[in-house]
């Protein structure tokens, strides 16, 4: 094969004609893969392979290598690749990969880029990180012991994240002798499942790392093989990059460049086709026209620009358009949706909330969205679709997403761009979540919001006030309803339009069919939140009196309503006192178990940080409280119509 | 040849330089203070270079922050000056004042020299102008515990990196919210190699600091390694004795204290002629400096989890 030859040229090369060398290699591709497989497989030992047969290991490194591989290595006396590419001291120590670590290496026609995953079960998230820029997969076999669980395990979740090279590396073969028929056994029974998870191509080749044997030259030890080396395949296999420029101009909107009046750009990541100066382009979501006149980059302005570029665009008309917009072809625009059926990888070891309100973030757009309970969870060792009522660290699942307000998308299939999102915990800023759009659901394209005469506005002017929502939160025995109460019986006698609305009344009607999960806990307070702002649109005064423990589905309800019609009241009553008072027994049930998830006990209270009030119960008495409460509202605070 | 580069696929140099200018234009978008970290290096000097093609024609919009020992070379802050002047850009300059107290310096000091200077004057420098997210250009081939380090890499707000507790990063997604106090170190150039460096360099004509290419300096031998003796009354002070200067033909693989980073003998005086030399060479990039041999192999982590960039 060509790739031995070519890398051994090399350094004759750069000796000898420098400039040609580099303008060679200035020309090169690029290609970004992952090997999969367990510590057992080789993984380690083929990517120092790699390293070191492509020349990419200096002496110094060498040298260290040596040294290591006497004190810590595996291998006797022969140098451990694996040492060269285990890079965290605890794994150093523990002899196993816990993260993904970037590998680079180049040929004559190509820098690699190679994500090294782990390959338990429970580093799943990590493999699908891996997993996600890459355009090719090695999958590692130990000859010796054939197709295994984790073989299946990594396979599906390189063909779910859309990987659609995939290599299959029966690896050790020098300790199985070279035998072909074993060899052909296990592509056979590769091939078997592939077919039923839906990879319809792969290429097989027998392989030692520890020996060198078809990596970068054809092993005399296999002459029944005649397939490509792993190296010359690396170099040779399609990178794809001419069916993403060959598809409708797509572009994320970054970021808007405008130094002065005289100028503005659209900055961004060319995700799909080519654009020139004079193409029709439409601004997406708003669905806007306008004609390209400029691509300006600091080298001069480019009469085209394709795929995987990063440039600035100006356009012909002072149109909106801003980061989060996706400029697109004018004639063969993304759809824009705001449901859709997702899959799901949860990646945090706080599980899936259900109903919670998250940060979704696809390409450049940032918006709420909350998860329903998945359809299914998929058992990555036997693909067995099993009902879930959430998602745990590590699990795949398919569910419906809904967002806030509709997103520019494609499905994942067609664009990675616009089809795969993050979800972040809007507490912990944690990524919790890795998701690919499947197809947007029927029901949001067909309901549209109907446009009402009388509006929200006219119905409050009617009633002389501004509309709000005073939001009572608190451990149960706080002195929430109470103080609501006083509140309302005095804000009525003002000649106010007021109702509230009461935990343990809701619950006989509205919320009958919900228990007390954080779930069903979750889905009770979005009701209690759209039921409060359909009244303030009605113009009313609402007040609610619920525990709603959590602080992310009381930011929920604030991002209901326009700003500054929120109120959050803190009762704040510590829990000793509320379970001295214990004013309905719920307290002495929790404690003897015959009640479960009771707030404060089994289940968390998150205190507000900074609620518009504090009342603090052993200082202040129900009446203080209500009657400085009134005063604030009534006075500085009254929303103005 | 055998694989023929189609129009419309880009080269590796154009892909990196596209992710970059995509990484930094998302910190721009959703920072609400950012700053470049700029040490003047080769490495620097191509992450500047991207930073005015990311925001062009406006220039980038955050400072430079230069983390100053006070012990750079002479023609370090003269391509400083020069780069912040051509960019547009502020200039931000941060000597820890404990350190220039103490009379902190690398002969006397040793790894506390890094440690004040540079470790402890960071942090100082990002807490005193509050920025919460700071560019750096550190790359995953450079060193082992660097291979692993996410793009976006999170730190806690006493500026701690936690390797075990990094958030997933997928795609070309990236997560930047972060709580009060806390802070994002981004490293847009995490993918290259340092041949991609000087091919990039060569490509863009982009300004390095002559130390770079070989002419003939004033150098002295000190603990086995060979120096430039680039302010000798200065050296003298600190040495408490008169280094004997030798001239020779010498160059740098790599730019930082000038005490603390060893020259080579060198006759590669024009940039193809580095890289000649660079690509034939076996010893890696970072055997010129000290710090990574602390700590037996795990030196650079070590540094990582107490906040050096």
């Amino acid at each position: 094969m060509s790739g031995s030859d070519v890398i051994y040229q090399t350094e004759a090369l750069i000796a000898e004609d420098i400039e040609a060398y580099l303008d060679l290699h200035q020309h090169k591709s690029m290609l970004r893969f992952i090997t999969c497989g367990s510590v057992d497989d080789g993984k380690s030992t083929l990517i120092g392979r790699l390293l070191y047969d492509s020349k990419m290991i200096f002496e110094d490194q060498l040298a260290a290598l040596e040294t290591d591989s006497r004190k810590v290595g595996t291998q006797g006396q022969e140098i451990d690749f694996a040492l060269l590419v285990d890079g965290l001291a605890a794994e150093r120590e523990q002899g196993i990969t816990i993260d993904v670590a970037y590998r680079f290496f180049s040929t004559e026609k190509r820098k690699f880029i190679v994500a090294d995953c782990p390959g338990h079960e429970q580093y799943t998230r990590n493999m699908v990180t891996g997993a996600s820029t890459a355009d090719l997969a090695v999958i590692l076999i130990d000859a010796r012991k054939g197709v295994l669980t984790q073989t299946r395990r990594h396979s599906y979740l390189c063909h779910l994240i859309g990987i659609r090279h995939i290599v299959l590396a029966v690896n050790k073969m020098d300790l199985i002798a070279y035998d072909q028929a074993r060899y052909d056994a296990i592509v056979a029974d590769y091939s078997a499942f592939a077919a039923s998870i839906g990879i319809t191509r792969f290429t097989a080749m027998p392989i030692s790392g520890f020996k060198g044997d078809n990596i970068t030259a054809p092993s005399e030890n296999t002459p029944w093989y005649t397939g490509p080396t792993l190296m010359g395949h690396l170099e040779t296999v399609d990178v794809n990059t001419a069916a993403e420029a060959a598809g409708p101009f797509r572009m994320p909107v970054q970021w808007v460049n405008r130094p002065n009046l005289d100028f503005r750009g659209f900055s961004g990541l060319i995700a799909n086709g080519t654009v020139k100066p004079g193409d029709a382009v439409r601004v997406l979501p708003s669905g806007k026209t306008s004609t390209v006149t400029r691509i300006v980059t600091l080298d001069g302005d480019l009469e085209e620009a394709v795929a995987g570029q990063s440039v600035t665009l100006c356009l012909a008309d002072e149109i909106d358009c801003s980061r989060g917009d996706v400029l697109s072809a004018a004639d063969a625009p993304p759809q824009v949706a705001d449901q859709f059926e997702a899959s799901l990888v949860w990646m945090a070891d706080e599980p899936l909330v259900p109903g919670r309100a998250y940060w979704l973030k696809l390409a450049s757009q940032t918006v709420s969205a909350t998860v329903s309970p998945p359809k299914c969870t998929i058992n990555v060792n036997t693909m067995e679709r099993l009902a879930a009522k959430t998602l745990d660290l590590n699990a795949i699942g398919l569910a419906e997403i809904t967002t806030d307000r509709a997103i520019v998308f494609e499905p994942y299939a067609e664009s990675r761009t616009l089809g795969g999102f993050i979800l972040i915990d809007k507490i912990s800023n944690a990524t919790v979540a890795a998701g690919m759009l499947n197809f947007s659901l029927r029901r949001a394209q067909n309901v549209h919001w109907q446009a009402l005469d009388v509006t929200r506005e006219a119905h409050a002017r009617l009633k002389g006030q501004g509309p709000a929502v005073l939001w009572f939160t608190g451990l149960s025995g706080s002195g929430k309803s109470t103080i609501a109460n006083m509140v309302e019986k005095r804000l009525h006698a003002l000649g106010k339009h007021t109702f509230l609305l009461d935990g343990d009344n809701v619950r006989h009607g509205l919320n009958k069919d919900l228990g007390f999960t954080e779930a069903d806990r979750i889905e009770n307070i979005r009701r209690v939140g759209e039921v409060a702002r359909l009244m303030t649109d009605a113009g009313l005064i609402v007040l609610t009196a619920f525990i709603s423990p959590f602080r992310a589905e009381r930011q929920m309800v604030r991002a209901l309503l326009p700003a500054g019609e929120f109120y959050e009241i803190f009762v704040d009553t510590p829990l000793e006192e509320a379970e001295r008072r214990d004013v309905k027994g719920l307290y002495k049930k929790a404690r003897a178990g015959t009640l479960k998830n009771f707030t404060g006990i089994d289940s968390p209270y998150e205190a507000p940080e900074n609620p518009e009030i504090r009342v603090d119960t052993m200082r202040e008495t129900p009446e203080e409280a209500a009657e400085r409460i009134v005063a604030l509202i009534t006075g500085e605070w009254m929303p103005v119509i | 040849m055998s694989d023929p580069v189609a129009k419309s696929t880009l080269t590796h140099i154009q892909r990196l330089e596209a992710e970059a200018i995509h990484i930094m234009r998302e910190v721009v978008a959703e920072a609400t203070n950012p700053v470049m970290l700029y040490s003047v290096g080769k490495d620097s000097a191509v992450m500047l270079h991207l930073a005015r093609k990311a925001f062009y024609p406006s220039p980038p919009p955050f400072p430079l922050l230069h983390v100053d020992t006070t012990w750079k070379f002479k023609a370090m802050y003269e391509l400083r000056e020069r780069m912040a002047r051509e960019s547009g850009m502020e200039l931000l300059v941060y000597q820890n004042p404990e350190a220039a107290e103490r009379g902190i310096n690398p002969f006397d000091h040793g790894s506390l020299h890094t440690d004040m200077w540079k470790t402890e004057g960071l942090k100082q420098a990002l807490d005193k102008y509050g920025f919460d997210a700071a560019f750096g250009g550190a790359r995953r081939d450079e060193e082992k515990s660097r291979a692993k380090e996410r793009i976006f890499s999170f730190r806690t707000a006493s500026h701690g990196w936690d390797p075990k507790n990094q958030r997933p990063e997928l795609w070309n997604i990236y997560n930047a919210r972060k709580n009060k106090g806390e802070s994002i170190r981004v490293f847009p150039i995490s993918n290259w190699t340092e041949l991609d460096i000087w091919q990039y360099i060569r490509l863009n004509d982009v300004p390095i600091v002559p130390l770079y290419f070989a002419a003939r300096r004033p150098t002295f031998e000190w603990e086995g390694g060979l120096f430039m003796a680039d302010d000798l009354p200065r050296l003298e002070k600190v040495l408490g004795y008169r280094p004997e200067i030798t001239e020779r033909s010498i160059r740098f693989r790599t730019l930082g204290c000038f005490p603390l980073t060893g020259a080579v003998e060198s006759e590669a005086t024009t940039l193809d002629e580095v890289i000649q030399e660079t690509l034939l060479t076996t010893t890696s990039e970072r055997q010129g400096r000290v710090i990574d041999k602390d700590a037996g192999g795990a030196g650079m982590e070590v540094k990582k989890q107490q906040g050096y960039f």
